[in-house]
């Protein structure tokens, strides 16, 4: 199943993902690479094979609903790139 | 102190103990070495000089004071996927160049707590995203063997360091391959544990169900020391299991008379190199020789592993690195028009080609229409080679063979072409252990003109103290992981 550029700018959007014609086109080609790879899998069937997400199939494992969490607002906030008065800060979304 | 910096972990500790050397003499030493040699090799991103000799200087404190551990003041290196508090955990991207860690990786803590002493952060392909270390934004690893060569990857870093002996030992991270290839590449001891065995807490997420921290040594001795500080249940590692730790150096003196080895048929196929094959076949004779017996087992879909593996870690891939986003931490590009133009740019410019393709390859496997021929397709082949691994195990204790096909490759000469598949095929023997959660192994066995090559052994669920031990036998009647590259047998000519 190989993909079109158009589907390359779908992906890359989905993905929050600035592209420029030419890292388009060589995404175009490296990814149909792999996707032809990948397609090997379609030759085995494998119907009645039930999926298997992890190796373990272990369930989820519960705690207490108690607050584990100290309070690390202000270290985390330093990390930030932008912000203040305890606010991530990013560009105006409403006008 | 002149053969100090070749010594492994249990005979620094022995010296340490008896106060031959302190740990700051020691821990200087090395810190002495990086500086001389790692411009070459480019193994360390980040070195922790000083935090590194206050450390060694509590560890000869509780030494003296009697209430040190037995590894108290030993050196060694932590990949720089592990979140390290206060230290850059930068995870081979331009993304986290500026991501100074709040908080300790429980890998990190456990190995403090033990009074090991971190000399610094090693290098790795982004986000853990590569076989050669060539995808690092600090740019690729040299191959302490022969420095035209890649040392392999992702935990390149790690592995050179401790080939060139800029450490006894250092943390590694395997998703496909990551421990064992470099492993192979560099002569060295490395063991992916079954997956839940070592808490992922604080460690950077590249694919969820698959990822697994380890150790890169010279010996099996040291991995089963290191492993030991390291395993055990996390209740912040919600996969994280709850099961005692056995033991490992306790466990390192069972003969292997009557172990049964299996030998995948598959994997001893087209495309290995028939040198290397000869090699890992001397190796098996070894085992026989201690009374083990081979036979003949089949993985029938491991010819599948690579293609369900790129498509359930790239698709992991893109829900875990959706977090950078520019906003919170990490990397944000220049003068945003809006939050749009934040994201795409930031991520853009962030991420480095390979991890973007990636995230492009998952996104796409995800979405809407493709979800069932990929996602769910993928995950079927996954139950395969696990009932495969079953099988076989129903029949042998461990299963052996090549870690790699062939040895390491010149550097760029797969980075450069522009199919990445090439290099995806790298980890075609190793990938199908972290598809079916299996521990795994890579030993050197042998070199080839010059180079050497690892034998992997893979074991059941929870089996490490057993990989260990066949590991260490090995190990005691034959000399290959007592061989050093040139750089690192000049360390003698150094002092």
């Amino acid at each position: 199943m190989a993909i079109e550029l158009k589907d390359i700018e779908n992906i890359a959007h989905l993905a929050r993902l600035r592209l420029d014609a030419a890292e388009k086109a060589e995404a175009l080609g490296s990814i149909n690479n792999i996707l032809s790879m990948i397609d090997e899998m379609r030759a085995l069937d494998t119907s009645g094979v039930e999926p298997l997400a992890h190796a373990f199939e272990a369930s989820q494992r519960l705690r207490e609903d108690v607050v584990t969490e100290t309070d690390q607002r202000a270290a985390l906030l330093a990390l930030a790139p932008n912000a203040a008065e305890g606010l991530f800060l990013v560009p105006k979304v409403l006008e | 102190m002149a053969d100090l910096l070749d010594q492994g972990i249990a005979s620094l500790a022995k010296s340490l103990a008896r106060k031959e050397f302190s740990s700051v003499e020691l821990t200087g030493a090395y810190l002495s070495r990086i500086a001389a040699h790692n411009p070459a090799l480019n193994a360390y991103v980040t070195v922790t000089a000083e935090q590194a000799l206050a450390q060694a200087a509590a560890a000869d404190t509780a030494r003296t004071k009697g209430t040190a551990g037995p590894w108290a003041g030993v050196p060694f290196a932590h990949k720089d996927i592990f979140c390290t508090h206060g230290v850059r955990t930068a995870c081979g991207s331009r993304m986290l160049d500026n991501f100074i860690a709040p908080y300790d990786a429980t890998v990190v803590e456990r190995m403090r707590d033990a009074g090991l002493v971190m000399l610094g952060k090693t290098n790795m392909d982004e986000f853990a995203m590569g076989s050669s270390n060539e995808t690092s934004w600090y740019g690729p690893v040299k191959n302490p063997w022969n420095t035209d060569l890649v040392p392999g990857g992702s935990s390149g870093g790690s592995a050179a360091a401790v080939a060139a002996h800029l450490c006894p030992a250092a943390t590694a991270t395997d998703t496909g391959g990551s421990i064992r290839q470099p492993a192979s590449f560099c002569g060295l001891t490395g063991i992916k544990p079954t997956y839940g065995r070592v808490s992922r807490w604080g460690m950077i997420a590249f694919a969820s169900s698959l990822d697994q921290a380890g150790v890169l040594t010279r010996s099996a001795e040291d991995a089963a020391i290191l492993l030991q500080t390291m395993a055990g249940f996390d209740p912040r590692d919600s996969t994280s299991v709850d099961m005692p730790v056995p033991d490992y150096l306790a466990g390192l003196g069972q003969s292997l008379r009557g172990l049964r080895i299996g030998i995948p048929k598959q994997h001893f196929a087209q495309g290995l190199n028939p040198e290397v094959e000869q090699l890992i076949r001397s190796a098996l004779a070894e085992f026989e020789r201690q009374g083990a017996t081979l036979k003949e087992v089949s993985l029938d879909n491991s010819h599948l592993s690579v293609a369900a593996y790129y498509v359930i870690a790239p698709a992991e891939a893109s829900a875990n690195l959706s977090r950078y986003d520019g906003v919170r931490y990490g990397y944000r590009c220049d003068k945003p028009v809006d939050l749009e133009d934040l994201y795409k740019r930031s991520r853009a410019e962030g991420f480095g080609a390979e991890v973007k393709r990636r995230i492009m390859v998952g996104t796409y496997a995800l979405s809407a229409g493709f979800y069932d021929a990929y996602y769910i397709k993928a995950q079927k082949i996954r139950r395969l080679i696990k009932n495969d691994f079953d099988r076989a195990f129903a029949e042998v204790d461990v299963i052996m063979g090549p870690t790699s096909p062939h040895t390491a490759f010149p550097l760029g000469s797969k980075s450069k072409d522009k199919d990445p598949v090439a290099m995806y095929l790298e980890d075609i023997y190793t990938i199908a252990v972290n598809l079916a959660g299996l521990p795994g192994l890579s030993i050197p066995a042998g070199l080839l003109n010059g180079l050497p090559i690892g034998l992997q052994i893979v074991g059941p669920n929870f089996s490490e103290d057993r990989l260990l031990n066949v590991a260490h036998q090995f190990q005691l009647a034959t000399d290959w992981h007592t061989r050093t590259p040139g750089v690192a047998a000049a360390s003698r000519g150094d002092r």
